[in-house]
């Protein structure tokens, strides 16, 4: 008797989980349509073909603002002056050899460029998202004196210079994004790709 | 009052508890006699919840929940909506009068120690409320689709994007697409308007519960269930609900709609705090504007995101932030396990325990005020500072609470 009460019981007891299991892989189941509703749709996928620009008008000096997969692109044409500072700056950067995987191989260098006067980055802050504001004055009353010109973003007081390398003690943990572009011609540059042919 | 078997009410509470519920609930649930002006604003918080509901239906009949719509549907409503203008500055007031009410709600807990035992999960309901409230709140600024609606939206969405290794696939499973978009727009719309209401509606509901099963604390933090009337099994220092508190409540009412009223007729952007001069501007997605700041009511979490700036223990600034942000909110879930002083009420905490309030509530608002400013070196300094004292009241608390000097509590509620 006793002995088939215990027998009762385990019985039980495998049922009740073995139904629990199940239960669970199908609410799991259910829950996954769901879920893969909320990520990017086929359109959004689909969106984000490459940008063409034309910079043969973009004087030294000045920023050229280009919309690409809803963010915005910046291309700067620097000065010789700009270049030049962009040396003065190593030991207030926090990584000014771009050493984090911030950009493409071919803008691994000094100027984080393919042009060394151009400068091709997202103009996304590297913090939470929102967009800098250039700040080519230098040494202005807010940013102090020793600001050589580059990005200030306004949200949380990240500094960039003028090549999108982070200053030290800033929220923004890494370099802005340089994102894959190509020179199609001397003037005419694709942002989003690295071949010439997919245009 | 005996059975009324033949009335239409017997008809009813034969097939459903309605008397016993109102018995239950108002007019038999004993409350102490000694409530004060801090005792208003549970009852206020639900009548903004109301508001809030009935204000944001009628929004919901003109407004589009569109990126290339939504602005200008908000317009048609300020300008074009018979008395459109009225139902949203009800509405937009009624979301920052609904956080002036919960703090305060929440800093009468503190002062008269509501969240400790019986009352911690009554607490900790709380807390869900004011989590699932930031969500409302969050969800419907976006709306508007301004400039502040989508930076504001950005940087939030960002913070997700900041956790390691899961971040990007989180932020692409928030948006519905790779960044801030129409997507995201439409499904803050659905979770603003049906998701989280539903959500804030039962967890007030569980709340009430809660609060009606171990009973109110009151400002001398003494149980009145400790001392009964032994023939009635009334607590003596207890006075039922309704009408007495119901009534009383009245006055509160009254008081808040004049202030209320004022707000929405006189400055309902109160100069810029609830609704911010650059939320008048349609979102741009190339540009942030010079200075964004969120609503008042996120500024002192604002602050403390921004206020780490050096990467330490492996973990990047950024991430950080996010972290303090998020404990700066959460930390108040711990607070009935952190107070370890005898006694419950401010009334007879000791001098710490009155300096450490002080001082946390002056940190609360210097870090609401620097939220609302641009970074610059000093205030980054001001809110490293103010971020420390915030959290030491109460990482330090288990502490401080116990050796403190405290008086002895009465044995009946006092004036």
């Amino acid at each position: 008797m006793a002995d088939s009460i215990g027998e009762m019981n385990s019985r039980r007891r495998f049922l009740v989980l073995a139904t629990s299991v199940a239960g669970g892989v199908a609410a799991v189941a259910v829950a996954t349509p769901f879920m893969l509703y909320m990520m990017p749709s086929e359109r959004a996928k689909a969106a984000g073909a490459p940008v063409e620009v034309d910079i043969s008008k973009l004087e030294p000096g000045m920023l050229l603002m280009v919309e690409w997969r809803g963010k915005v692109v910046w291309v700067l044409r620097r000065t010789l002056e700009m270049l030049e500072n962009l040396k003065k700056l190593n030991d207030q950067l926090a990584d000014p050899t771009s050493e984090k995987n911030q950009q493409p191989l071919y803008a691994k260098n000094e100027t984080r460029s393919i042009k060394p006067e151009i400068l091709v980055v997202e103009g996304v802050c590297t913090h939470l998202g929102c967009s800098p504001v250039f700040r080519k004055d230098i040494a202005p009353a807010d940013l102090g004196p020793d600001w050589l010109g580059g990005f200030f973003c306004p949200c949380h007081g990240s500094k960039f210079d003028l090549a999108g390398r982070v200053y030290k003690n800033v929220p923004a943990p890494t370099n802005l994004v340089v994102p894959s572009h190509v020179y199609l011609s001397e003037n005419r540059l694709l942002i989003g790709s690295e071949s010439k042919e997919s245009v | 009052m005996s059975k009324q078997e033949n009335s239409f009410i017997g008809w009813i509470d034969e097939r459903f508890p309605m008397t016993a519920t109102w018995r239950a609930h108002l007019s038999e649930y004993y409350a102490p006699k000694n409530f004060n002006f801090w005792y208003y604003f549970g009852s206020l918080a639900m009548l903004v919840l109301v508001n809030q509901l009935i204000t944001g239906i009628f929004l919901t009949m003109s407004y589009k929940p569109d990126a290339s719509l939504a602005f200008s549907s908000v317009e048609y409503i300020m300008r074009d909506v018979n008395f459109g203008w009225l139902i949203r500055y009800m509405h937009s007031t009624g979301a920052s009068m609904f956080f002036v009410v919960v703090y305060l709600h929440m800093f009468r807990g503190m002062m008269y120690g509501s969240y400790r035992k019986p009352r911690e999960l009554l607490w900790l309901i709380g807390m869900a409320i004011f989590f699932v409230l930031m969500s409302l709140a969050f969800t419907g600024y976006i709306l508007p689709w301004g400039q502040m609606s989508y930076w504001g939206a950005q940087v939030i969405v960002s913070m997700f994007g900041a956790i390691p290794f899961i971040g990007e696939t989180l932020s692409n499973w928030i948006l519905g697409d790779f960044m801030l978009s129409d997507a995201a727009l439409n499904r803050f719309f659905a979770y603003h308007v049906v998701t989280l209401p539903l959500l804030i509606i039962v967890l007030v509901f569980v709340h009430i519960i809660a609060l009606h099963e171990v009973g109110s604390n009151n400002p001398d933090g003494i149980e009145i269930k400790s001392n009964k009337d032994p023939k009635t099994g009334i607590p003596v220092d207890g006075i039922p609900f309704h009408p007495y508190y119901s009534v009383k409540d009245i006055v509160g009412v009254v008081g808040f709609l004049i202030v209320f009223c004022g707000i929405i007729f006189f400055v309902p952007e109160m100069g810029g705090y609830f609704l911010e001069h650059n939320n008048f501007i349609p979102a741009n997605t190339l540009q942030t504007p010079d200075h964004i700041a969120p609503v008042w009511y996120f500024t002192p979490y604002y602050s403390m995101l921004r206020a780490v700036t050096v990467n330490f223990l492996g973990v990047d600034a950024k991430l950080w932030g996010v972290i303090l942000m998020a404990g700066s909110v959460l930390i108040f879930s711990f607070l009935p396990w952190l107070d370890r002083s005898p006694v419950k009420s401010i009334r007879y905490k000791g001098p710490i325990f009155k300096f450490a309030l002080t001082l946390f509530v002056i940190s609360f608002f210097v870090l609401g005020w620097l939220g609302t400013k641009a970074p610059t070196p000093l205030y980054t300094l001001l809110a490293q500072i103010f971020t420390v004292i915030y959290f030491a009241f109460f990482i330090l608390m288990p502490w401080y609470s116990k050796i403190d000097k405290t008086k002895p509590e009465p044995k009946r509620v006092t004036k």
